[in-house]
């Protein structure tokens, strides 16, 4: 190593690296270095999302997310005194997503990645930064898988892991007393995410002393469910149980009022854009849910206001969870001074507290790199109480309560087989 | 009791099947008369989705379900006049080239009017819940769909073999040159045609839209189902675009019933199975423009 550092001929990245600098120079003498100048200076991140598929319609909302606390950022002068450039783009399926990531590192100098809402997806994203040792900031993907057996010190989680999702209703449906002795029938999407929720769920039923009648895996592009509607019929459960995700959930919700099947359901993952889409009069049931439009913080208060005023639509979940992500990434940079994986992975191991617009501030437990924060179960209004066709479901309060540690509904370090 | 689910299983199967018949059918049409493989056809389907539901915020469901493929038709006519026909005689990969691309145009332009998160869209509240019969369990809006179904099909199978415009469409299918020689022409009927086909797969949206997510996408995930069952069926056969339809709602019925995680891969199955033994499909005539 020494003596490669004092070798007469330039290595090829050294010469280069002349090169960009006598053209940098050049470019400076004919006079446009402004250009030159604001391209090196702004700092950018690779930001991966779908925007195509059944997880389409929420990547939307992401990019949205995102891209209002860009501006804010930028409108108050950037971080660091460089404003934030933020790549966003399709990730497709788990392959195109992990080869744009790498392209975006080497060739587009982001810093950091950050996005996902597919929980396969985000795991290529956790191995490429990881191989890369850069910072990535998975926002959207819930598996727990991904913060458990899989998780690296690269990765930061930012939405609630299923575990939290099957907690939050479960502590609903138990105190309705629709758990104990009570014979469910579940359907599940059929990937990653969607095995990862069956297997938390089936945790929670033998916990609680209910049954599991049988399960259906069910693809994500399915369009039809009457098949596994007539097969919800034979088995005659006490309760329906929705383990989908995206799309599916409002396709399921609008066919299982279709059919008119008189079992209640509930279910462990619903974003309120697939919610507001399958209708008021297909919606039922208890959803558990990270974020909801109708909190009442100042912060919540005035992200609505602004992204209501912007795009002419309600902000849903993950809207919000990008928003805030964002901001999260400005903080760490501008407190350590630094876009440097390393300073920035030590400020969120620390404990930092971030202000998530909602009651309670949040922070990344160090050991699993999971943001513990408050989650909300909900429900659908009664009839007639709507006012509006995005007015009808009806949100519960924080859970866990406020006096309660925000880490009682997350898996436990016995639970949780992550070692980084 | 196993075997009464199973049976419910076939004939929700084949009620299922009826359904992507009006997607297939005008689809077979379209290729058989014309040659040209309407990769587009996903987004006359998605568009009667969203054109009946503003028709139906506005006017009410069942003006919604009949004006939407109407208006949808009109545009295809424009479509055929203008696109469509300078590529019946090209090299097939231009028609491709361009169904493909106006099928990307299309769900962008509905992203960019109606927004990419998906719409609700509902239907009356008489025509929701189950029916049944002694132990079988039906949707009701599915025995409605069914029966729209059965009476487009009649209709068009009516126009095909018992009227003259039926006549000259079957012979161009076969021998367009000999109808040129009558002195025929062609064109105002592949016209006519076409409208047909893409108003059926706006009907199929307008009347799947209630039970299915309406988004942008949607024509394209529809249209997977369409080609199979034409490839299945065979070209040129009104009955074979029939028998494969049923045939996929069946089989993917069955195997749901069966191997549930096999269900979606099954049709592909079936159309490997086909293909093997009947390339030219179940019922598939010799076409000789085509071989």
């Amino acid at each position: 190593m020494q003596d490669n550092d004092h070798r007469a001929v330039p290595s090829p990245r050294r010469r280069s690296m002349l090169q960009a600098g006598a053209l940098t120079a050049g470019a400076s003498a004919i006079g446009f270095p402004a250009l030159v100048h604001s391209q090196a200076d702004k700092i950018r991140i690779g930001h991966l999302t779908p925007l195509t598929g059944f997880l389409g319609a929420l990547g939307e909302y992401a990019v949205l997310g995102i891209r209002m606390a860009t501006e804010e950022i930028n409108a108050a002068g950037g971080v660091l005194g460089r404003p934030l450039d933020v790549l966003s783009e399709d990730s497709v399926n788990p392959s195109v997503a992990s080869s744009k990531a790498q392209r975006m590192l080497e060739r587009d100098g982001a810093v950091v990645l950050m996005g996902e809402i597919s929980s396969a997806s985000a795991l290529t994203l956790a191995q490429v930064a990881a191989r890369n040792k850069r910072l990535f900031m998975s926002i959207g993907a819930r598996s727990d898988e991904l913060r458990g057996k899989n998780c690296n010190r690269f990765t930061f989680y930012v939405d609630i892991p299923n575990t939290v999702m099957v907690n939050a209703v479960g502590q609903a449906l138990l105190r309705d007393n629709m758990v104990q002795g009570k014979k469910f029938f579940s359907l599940t999407a059929d990937y990653l995410f969607g095995h990862d929720l069956l297997r938390v769920a089936k945790k929670f039923f033998a916990a609680n002393q209910a049954q599991l009648l049988g399960d259906e895996l069910v693809a994500t592009d399915v369009t039809d469910f009457s098949p596994y509607l007539l097969k919800i019929r034979q088995a005659r459960p006490d309760v329906v149980c929705s383990n989908l995700a995206g799309n599916q959930v409002t396709t399921f919700l609008k066919q299982y009022a279709e059919f008119g099947l008189p079992y209640p359901f509930i279910g462990f993952n619903l974003n309120t854009a697939d919610a507001w889409a399958a209708g008021a009069e297909n919606f039922g049931g208890v959803w558990p849910t990270v974020w909801h439009h109708e909190l009442d913080t100042p912060g919540t208060k005035a992200f609505v206001a602004a992204f209501t005023q912007k795009h002419g639509k309600l902000p849903e979940n993950h809207a919000w969870i990008e928003y805030v992500s964002l901001k999260i990434m400005a903080q760490a940079m501008n407190e350590t001074k630094s876009t440097d994986s390393d300073k920035l992975i030590a400020f969120f191991e620390k404990g930092t507290e971030f202000d998530l617009l909602k009651a309670r501030k949040g922070y990344f437990r160090s050991w699993d790199h999971q943001l513990m924060q408050e989650a909300y179960p909900f429900t659908a209004k009664p009839k007639g109480k709507a006012k509006d066709r995005f007015d009808f479901l009806a949100f519960g309060a924080a859970v866990p309560g406020p006096k309660e540690s925000l880490e009682v509904l997350a898996t436990t370090k016995q639970e949780n087989t992550c070692s980084m | 009791m196993a075997f009464v689910f199973l049976l419910e299983q076939v004939v929700n199967g084949l009620v299922l099947g009826g359904y992507y018949l009006l997607l297939a059918l005008g689809l077979s049409l379209i290729f058989s008369v014309g040659g040209v493989v309407n990769l587009a056809h996903g987004a006359f389907y998605a568009l009667g989705a969203y054109v009946s539901l503003e028709l139906t915020r506005r006017l009410g469901f069942a003006p919604g379900v009949v004006i939407a493929p109407v208006l949808v038709g009109v545009l295809g006519i424009a479509f055929e006049r203008f696109l469509l026909r300078r590529f019946y005689t090209s090299d097939p990969i231009l028609s491709l080239l361009l169904t493909f691309g106006l099928a990307m145009v299309a769900e962008q332009a509905i992203r960019m009017l109606w927004g990419a998160a998906p719409l609700p869209s509902t239907m009356p509240s008489e025509l929701r819940g189950q029916l049944m019969l002694g132990e079988f369990m039906f949707s009701r809006y599915r025995l409605l769909l069914l029966a729209v179904v059965l009476t487009v099909m009649t209709g068009i199978w009516l126009l095909l073999h018992k009227t003259a415009f039926g006549r000259v469409v079957r012979a161009g299918v076969q021998r367009p040159d000999m109808v040129a020689a009558l002195g025929i022409r062609l064109a105002p009927y592949m016209t006519t045609i076409v409208a047909l086909g893409v108003s059926m797969a706006a009907l199929g949206g307008a009347l799947f839209g209630p039970i299915a997510v309406v988004h942008p996408a949607m024509g394209t995930e529809i249209m997977t189902v369409a080609f199979v069952i034409v490839v299945i069926g065979g070209l040129g056969s009104f009955w074979g675009v029939v028998l494969a339809a049923l045939l996929v709602g069946l089989v993917r019925g069955v195997t749901i019933h069966f191997v549930p995680a096999a269900g979606e891969a099954s049709m592909y199955v079936l159309m490997f199975l086909v293909l093997m033994f009947r390339p030219r499909g179940l019922l598939g005539e010799r076409i000789e423009k085509f071989e």
